[in-house]
Formats: structure tokens, sequence, C-alpha cells
């Protein structure tokens, strides 16, 4: 199954590495990942996106609260919580589709971030499944370019954060 | 007053405690080295490689239960450590191992000598740092230690550039550090532990399985108290011989590829499996599916992510297994009804039958020097005490097997990792720590010759460590498995070649030579090393063709083992079931 994991980690040089090294030395997938930093500039948040069964899960949320730069790890998938993700598309859409991209953006309250002559540059927010959907229905208008942010997510009011 | 980043690294090591630091200089650590030459309280080991090093200050580790350390130079001097560091690392042992770096400001530039040590080294350290400036040394120094040492110990390298060796600032020694990412779990969950108190006092046919982690955390007491308490028999990993005394009379030795016929037979039978500061290495579950089909498992480690790694888990125990013992015996003594003395009649039996039926054997009556009458003999001459180191292989096998050891931190092998030509330097370290104690070093002669420029260290530090080399001119656990399993096909495991006379290499280094060819002779050539005070090598010329049994081929249940006749006459065997 797929999990969204939220790993708390200190800020320091190296951090990643040790993450990333975690998941490749063990041969753990990583689908997506995605790193900022909170309100303490000392402390970065990471959303991993990542796949297993429950004992590989079990192991992936040890492994990394055993890392000695880890403050917490939450399994967001056994939480009520929200996800995000981003997306950029860059389309090249004949002329007789341009209406339709237009509407399309609009029905999934994209934004249209940049257009030129030939292209129209989307920016969706949204769960996996809206981005998803748009993606296929801008598929067949001419898709040139396709940037996604990775996941992030943030467990509902009522659960405790640190 | 401000002070250099040496003399803080110097006097940060003497804070820890530290008397001992194995290592060898190169151009980035010169400064340290500088400081080193009058230092009186901090003695500088200098080893013939780095790996010699890090090994040493692991035999160390490993003999005192302290940090070892090591200090080194940058780019080849680091990277020659990392197979210790990885030795360490799978055997769970506390080192600080300290590498210089190229300054600061030509890190990333390739520059002369450097190797990118935090980066290589990641994945076999519990934790590394790079310093990158004089202020954060004594503080990282402080948590380089702290890291090692606690939890689940590990060695962590710390990278130190040469320029914050030379710039100065106060010594400001913290006490007390606190690091909110690190927080082990020390004690166990106490219904857990009252759970695996009722199932042990329950069980029928339990059986504990200790660790190194018992041995790591001090506990060899306590679990010789719930072993006794409540007449558990104990069988242990190769990281956990000494955790239990190998003569008392409900150890079962070691479990596992090599282990006994009734430690395996009593796994696959047991219905309980106290497993303490284990974390089921495949070396010691054989074929995972298979193994102990008929057992709950209790499973008590100070690592979570060791349990339910490999195999499932009933009761399991996060914390220090010294701390959850001494609750654990104090619930079975306080709260437990005593059950078992009826119901486990038939297992003590059992496991008296198996011992009966295949004990740990070999050709007693051969005129050749068997390997395992050389460790027997070393056993009897010593009565058990000294401080056994191993290299890999047959030899190490033969001495887990020939040898009880009754005290903790008395057997110095590579388990995890099982690196070749860990045992010699691993015996000085262990020597050093312990002048007067005698340390042996169980040697193949493959093995002994990947570190033995450490002859020197011995020698010039007067060191008497004493090597006993099996010497079957052969990679012979390699050659075992090629005439098992590879039509006695030995490809590249023949060494015979050219061996080096091992004791004309002795003299040379001005160590003492001794040799044995015939069985009358092993006996005089032992208690002349043992009363030598120097540095010995003893070559023993043995039956090339002898094999470690049990043996559990790779991949089988571990009760499906095989034994010498089995293998050599087959027929017999096929005789006697008509
Ligand atoms: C550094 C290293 N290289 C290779 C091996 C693989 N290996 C395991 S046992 C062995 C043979 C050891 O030969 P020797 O030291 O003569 O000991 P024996 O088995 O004959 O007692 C080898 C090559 C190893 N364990 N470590």
């Amino acid at each position: 199954m797929r999990h969204t994991i939220s790993v708390l980690v200190e800020n320091k040089f190296g951090v990643l590495s040790r993450i990333s090294g975690l998941f490749s030395g063990r041969g753990y997938n990583i689908e997506s990942l995605s790193v900022g930093e909170t309100t303490d500039a000392n402390i970065s948040v990471m959303t991993i996106v990542t796949v297993g069964d429950d004992w590989i899960i079990e192991q992936i949320t040890k492994q990394l609260n055993k890392l000695i730069d880890v403050i917490k790890v939450i399994d967001m998938t056994e939480l009520d919580h929200v996800e995000r993700e981003m997306v950029m598309i860059k389309v090249s859409p004949r002329q007789e589709d341009k209406a339709e991209v237009l509407r399309i953006a609009e029905i999934f309250r994209g934004r249209i971030v940049d257009s030129g002559a030939k292209t129209y540059t989307i920016e969706v927010t949204g769960e996996e499944k809206k981005i998803e959907a748009i993606v296929e229905l801008l598929r067949p208008m001419g898709i040139k370019e396709f940037v996604r942010t990775g996941k992030i997510a943030m467990a509902r009011e009522g659960i405790k954060k640190s | 007053m401000k002070i250099s980043g040496s003399e803080i690294l110097i006097e940060s090591l003497k804070k820890e405690g530290v008397r001992h630091i194995f290592g060898y200089p190169g151009g980035v650590v010169l400064n340290i080295f500088d400081f080193l030459h009058d230092e009186k309280e901090l003695q500088l080991i200098l080893t013939r490689h780095e790996q010699g090093a890090v090994h040493a200050a692991d035999g160390y580790a490993r003999a005192t239960g302290k940090a070892g350390v090591a200090l080194v130079t940058s780019g080849p001097g680091a990277t020659n450590t990392v197979t210790g560091i990885a030795t360490a690392a799978m055997d769970s042992i506390p080192l600080v191992v300290i590498s210089g770096q190229v300054p600061t400001m030509l890190i990333g530039n390739d520059a002369f000598q450097e190797a990118d040590i935090v980066g290589i080294t990641r994945p076999c350290t519990k934790y590394n740092f790079l310093i990158k400036d004089v202020s954060e040394l004594a503080r990282t120094i402080k948590e380089a230690f702290h890291i090692a040492t606690t939890g689940r110990p590990g060695p962590v390298l710390v990278d130190l550039p040469k320029d914050v060796t030379t710039s100065k600032a106060e010594f400001i020694w913290p006490e007390q550090i606190k690091l909110r990412s690190y927080n082990p779990t020390y004690e166990g969950n106490r219904h857990m532990i009252n759970q695996a108190a009722h199932m042990i006092s329950k069980a029928k046919k339990p059986l504990i399985i200790a660790g190194g982690g018992v041995i790591a955390s001090g506990a060899s007491k306590e679990l010789r108290e719930l072993a006794e308490l409540t007449d558990v028999p104990v069988t242990m990993t190769l990281m956990g011989l000494g955790g239990f005394p190998g003569s008392h009379k409900l150890s079962l030795g070691m479990l596992g590829m090599h282990g006994t016929y009734y430690a395996n037979k009593a796994v696959q039978d047991a219905d309980l499996l106290i497993a303490i500061g284990m974390r089921f290495d495949d070396r010691v579950t054989g074929k995972i599916d298979a193994f102990a089909p008929n057992a709950r498992i209790i499973h008590i480690d100070i690592d979570p992510t060791s349990i339910r790694k490999n195999v499932r888990v009933d009761v399991p125990i996060v914390g220090d297994v010294k701390r959850v013992l001494t609750v654990m015996n104090k619930v079975i003594r306080e709260e437990v009804k005593e059950q078992w003395s009826e119901v486990r009649k038939a297992w003590s039996k059992q496991l008296e039958a198996w011992k009966k039926e295949r004990p740990m054997t070999y050709d007693r009556d051969a005129d050749i020097i068997k390997p395992q009458y050389v460790i027997e003999k070393i056993y009897e001459l010593t009565g058990g005490n000294a401080i056994i180191a191993t290299e890999v292989g047959q030899n190490q096998m033969w001495a887990a097997q020939f040898f009880k050891y009754d005290k903790p931190r008395t057997w110095l092998s590579s388990g995890g990792l099982g690196t070749m030509g860990y045992g010699f330097p691993a015996a000085i370290g262990a020597q050093l720590a312990f002048p007067d104690k005698l340390v042996i070093d169980i040697a193949g002669d493959g093995s002994i010759q990947m570190n033995i420029q450490e002859l020197a260290t011995a020698v010039i530090n007067k060191l008497p460590v004493k090597v006993a080399i099996l010497n079957n001119r052969f990679l012979g656990m390699v050659r075992q498995w090629q005439e098992l399993f590879f039509h006695e096909r030995y490809s590249h495991t023949k060494l015979d070649e050219i061996i080096p006379d091992f004791v004309k290499l002795a003299e040379a280094y001005n160590a003492v030579g001794l040799r044995a060819t015939k069985k009358s002779e092993v006996e005089p050539v032992l208690k002349e090393a043992f009363r030598i005070k120097r540095t010995v090598f003893m070559d023993f010329v043995i039956d090339w063709t002898e094999k470690v049994y049990p043996m559990v081929p790779a991949g089988a249940a571990i009760d499906q083992m095989l034994f010498p006749e089995e293998k050599k006459k087959p027929e017999k065997k096929l005789k006697a079931v008509k």
C-alpha cells in the first residue's frame, strides 16, 4: 500500500542524503519526496511517499526514527489528514483546442501562470486524484512539459503535532 | 585562554577518559600528532595500517566495554578505516574514529588526499560529523562519544579539517548534552514484560537465544539469573558467546549454521523462544520460513528495527536488556507462580537425549593435528581464562565450538561482517587494555596475512599477544564449500605454493615463532608460548581436510545439518536403516 510519511528532521547538512541513503541502501521505494523548512529554522519537514506492505512500512518508520537527525516520524496514512501537491503543466494546444484548455483549467481551479504564442502553463494544486484527472484531460491537447512538487501532508486539527 | 583545535581535541579525549588511541599520521593531522608528542596521559599506539588501528580500537572496546578511539589522516588514511568501521557497525561496537580532512576551504575541490569520508562512511557508521568550526569541536567530541556508547552502540566518525586543528578557541567542555532527536528507549514496557514472564512460566519447551546485546548491556548476571530461576536452557549466537557461561549445565552452546546439533534441534522444537539482544541474522535462522515453526517469540532488544525485521514476534520488548531482565526477574520471583518444574521434565530429557545423540566431537584418535584438538588444548591449558580473538573462517568456527566462554568480553570475533584480518589487531587492542591477561588470536593461514604487519605494533609495544595459526595451507572455509558444493574444485583457495614460514616471519619482526607438526608437539608449543612474555606466533600444521561440522547448508532449515559421516559414507547409513 502507498503511505505518506512526514519526517521532522534537524535542518543540518547531509540529512537529505542520510534519508535517501536509508531508502536506497535497504531497497525501499521513494515515490516522491519534498523538503522544506518549518517555522523553526532548525527543523525541516520531509514528506515522503512510499509503497510497501505493512512489514516494510513498519521497518521504514522504525529505520527513519533510528536516524540520529530525525526528530519525529508520522505516518499520515494512519491519521485523518490533508494532502496536497502542485503541478505545472505546459500545454501546446491546436488553435481549436485553446478554449477547451482554458475551460479545463478553470474547472480544476487551475491558474494560467504563463502564456505564450503557442503554449499555456497551468498551475494546479490538489490531491493526487485531481491532478491525475486534469493530466488525463489535457493529455490529448498536447502536454509539452510537466513538473510536480511531490506531496505534502498535514494532519487535521485535533491531532497533535510535535 | 584560547587553545588550538588540536589541543581541544586532546583535552576532550582526556575528559572522556580516553587513555589509548590507535592511529597513523599524515599531512593534515600533523598538528595533532605534534601535540601528542609530549602528551603524557594520552598514548597513541602507532599501528602499521589504518585498518589495523580501527580493529585494535574495536578489540579494545570489546574487551573493556569502553569506546575505542582511532586517529588517521585524510584520503587514503580515512578510506583505509572503512572495513574496520563497517566491522564495528555490524557488531554494534562503540568506536570514535577521528579522520583528518583537507582544509575547509579546499573541501570539494578534489584536493590532494581529499576523500569524502563522511559520505563514504554514512551507511556504515551510527553517525558521523564534519566539523567546520573549531568552536564546535569540544561539543562534537562529546556528542560522538555519547552516540557511540549509548543506545545500540556503534562507530561514529568525526572528520576534522586541518584548519580546524590549528584555529584557536576557548576550551569549553559541555558536561551535559541532550540531543532532542536521539532518545534510545531503555525501560521496557511493563505490560509486555509481565506478559513475557507469564509465558515463560507456562511454556513446556522454552529456549533462550542470547546475542551480543547481552554483552553490550552488561546483562550476563541478569541473564544467568533468569535462566536459573526458570530453568530455561540457553543457546548463544556467535556474538553472544560469553554472555552466558558456556560451561553451565543450561548452556547448549552456539546455534545456527555451525551451531550444535542440540541447540538447533531445540530451536526447531521449542514452543517459546526468548530472544535477548539478538537480531535473527540469516546465519542464525537458516531458512526463515522454516525457522522455529512451533514457537511463540519474545524479543527483547534496544533497537526497535531489530524487532520484526526478519521473524514474526509475539511479544516485542524494546529496551535495554539489563533493565528489562532485572524487571522480568523481579516479576517472575514475586508475581509469577512457579509452574515449570513438572511440565518441563520431558523437555530437559529431550535436550539430554540430543546432547548424547550428537555431541560436539571430532576424530580424537587421529595422529595428525586436528584443529579442534588445538582449541581444546588451549582451553584446557588456560582453564578458559583467556581473551580469545579470532580471524574468520574455519578457525573462527572451531574457536566458537571447542572453547567454552564463561565470561563476557573474552570473545572477540567479527560476526556480522566476517572480516578476515580482524583478530590479530583486535587482540593487540585487548592486550593493551589488559596487559596481564593472556590474549590469544586463533587464526587461519589466510586471514593472518591480511594484517600481519601489526606484528611490529605488538612487538614494539611489548604486547605478549599469542597467535595460534591453524595452518591448513588453504582458505579453509571457502575450500570446505568447494569440497561440499563445488565438486572439490579448489579454485583459488590453495595457498601452499607460497605460504610464508611463519616462524621465520615472526623472528624477522623480533617476535617468537614456534611450530608444531605433530600432535605430540601441540601441548609443548602452547605451554612454551604461554610461558614467554613476548609476542608469539604458533604455526600449527593441521589436517587440511578437516571441516567444520555440523553445517547447515545455505538456504536449509537449521535442523537440516550435515555431519561428516553422512557426506563421506552414505552407503553406511543406508545399511544401518535396513
Ligand atoms: C576480508 C575478507 N575477504 C574474504 C572473505 C571470504 N572468506 C571467508 S572465510 C575465508 C577463508 C579464510 O581462510 P583462513 O584465514 O586460512 O582460515 P580457515 O578457514 O582456513 O581457518 C574467506 C576467503 C572474508 N571473510 N573476509
